[in-house]
């Protein structure tokens, strides 16, 4: 079968950029260091696309589930609007307050995106399309996409603001709330594939759909289910968006934010969701797994299904009260995720699985 | 170990990048302030006082809880990789060491500490 060159697999590609950068016959360090900045910008690019494609997405959707038509003036159904909200926010003034605390205020939506942007470090797109196999693998991107937290704080403190700073806590309430569950749901596929790195979690799931993890653990379903709850919380998304809340804080952390500033915070929400997704993709659906087709284009199949999810997730459902919220996170969830666990870790003890 | 490296430069040329696009901004944004303009954001009035007061204990006692959960979560990752290996009496082990944390929890929430006011 002849597929076109778009649906060819990308591995050749790197290997031959690998080849042609080796062959300068820099020495060891330094060529993993060229190597490395590379990718880096090369995912950078990637990512302000992806990003830049979510909002316009994510507008298109939401205009249609209200019956409206969204954005359409700039081409076709207004596929280049959002690179023309880029250019203009480049070119806004940053109106910062004079009460501002100047260094947190400026560090905060630099390490909001950076945090963002190290999870991709080992999320793998493909069949070998990973920028390194760390083998904490899981454990990294949990460690590394938690600092957002710190920097929702940072910009809810640097701002001076009443509305910025509360929302800095509720985000930050909120967020911890739901990473005791995200982890403890993550953990019952750790047990099963015995090993944190992202690449040996999805050859545990080679072969056919029936073998991926949401299918195969002895509670699967509740697993994912929670896991994409929490992670809906974690990216602070509507139906868990109390820190952004528009009708009571405004804007939330980012109120004072304005120009580029504002853009790196909004750049990494869209980030944010994407990482949540392509997790959940890891690690219950299968990751690259798939028939037919190469293997990134199933791995980016399967996220953009979920962040459709994610989705009309935020369309389709009103706002959490903050007691409903943290009561949810602490009575119900936790409970859950972890009896979940221990039943998961028994039937892997039994044999009850395949 | 060259896959932290890859940690250390993507942190690098996250940073790098971000600041360049304000560096870029800066190059053709406006700059034309004046006081009004930059008071603190309070719905159009002007802001009292300062706004780095004493807020909700809340926060704080959900952050301590949150401290210890994630505490027993770093003690189950080296378990959950090992958990083949192990067997019967890692799991009796978990268990308790769970079962432990979910009673601080229990009198926690009888307490009434988990409840939102």
């Amino acid at each position: 079968m002849i597929w076109p060159v778009a649906f060819a697999e990308l591995r050749p590609i790197f290997d031959w950029l690998y080849d042609m950068v080796s062959s300068t016959g820099l020495p060891e360090p330094w060529l993993s260091v060229v190597i490395y900045t590379g990718l880096g910008a090369m995912m950078f690019g990637v990512l302000a696309v992806l990003a830049l494609y979510l909002v316009w997405w994510e507008r298109k959707i939401s205009a249609h589930i209200q019956q409206r038509f969204g954005p359409m003036r700039h081409g076709w159904h207004g596929w280049y609007q959002t690179i023309m909200d880029a250019i203009k926010l480049l070119q806004k003034e940053h109106v910062d307050v004079a009460t501002r605390d100047k260094f947190v205020f400026f560090w905060a939506p630099v390490m909001c995106f950076v945090a963002a942007f190290l999870a991709y470090v080992t999320i793998p797109f493909g069949e070998g399309l990973i920028v390194a196999d760390l083998n904490i693998g899981v454990l990294y991107i949990m460690a590394v996409t938690t600092f957002t937290i710190i920097s929702l704080l940072m910009a809810g403190w640097g701002s001076n603001n009443k509305y910025a700073l509360l929302g800095g806590m509720r985000s930050a309430a909120q967020v911890v709330s739901y990473e005791v569950p995200m982890v403890a749901s993550i953990l019952v596929v750790v047990v099963f594939a015995g090993s944190l790195s992202m690449v040996d979690i999805v050859r545990a799931q080679d072969g056919m759909f029936y073998n991926w993890f949401i299918f195969r653990l002895p509670f699967g379903p509740i697993a994912f289910l929670t896991y994409i709850v929490a992670a809906t919380a974690e990216a602070n998304r509507t139906p868990f968006d109390i820190p952004e809340a528009e009708q009571e804080l405004v804007a939330g952390f980012n109120i004072e934010y304005s120009g580029m500033k504002f853009a790196m915070f909004f750049l990494a929400e869209f980030v944010n969701m994407f990482t949540v997704s392509a997790i959940a993709v890891t690690l219950f659906l299968g990751g690259w797994n798939g028939v037919f087709l190469p293997s990134w284009f199933w791995f980016l199949l399967k996220t953009f299904a979920v962040v459709l999810l994610l989705m009309l997730f935020r369309w389709t459902y009103p706002r959490l009260r903050v007691d409903q919220l943290m009561e949810f996170a602490w009575k119900f969830l936790v409970p859950l995720t972890f009896a979940n666990l221990i039943l998961g870790a028994w039937m892997k003890y039994a044999g009850w699985y395949w | 170990m060259t896959g932290y490296l890859a940690v250390l430069i993507f942190l690098l040329v996250g940073t790098g990048i971000v600041l360049f696009t304000f560096f870029l901004s800066r190059l053709i944004r406006p700059f034309n302030t004046y006081p009004e303009k930059s008071i603190n954001y309070e719905c159009a009035e002007d802001p009292i006082g300062t706004s780095w007061f004493q807020f909700n204990n809340r926060f704080y006692i959900f952050a301590l809880i949150f401290v210890i959960f994630d505490v027993e979560v770093i003690f189950l990752f080296p378990w959950a990789v090992a958990y083949g290996q192990l067997g019967l009496y890692a799991l009796v082990e978990m268990v308790i060491f769970i079962l432990i944390l979910f009673f601080g929890l229990y009198y926690a929430w009888k307490k009434g500490v988990l409840k939102w006011v």
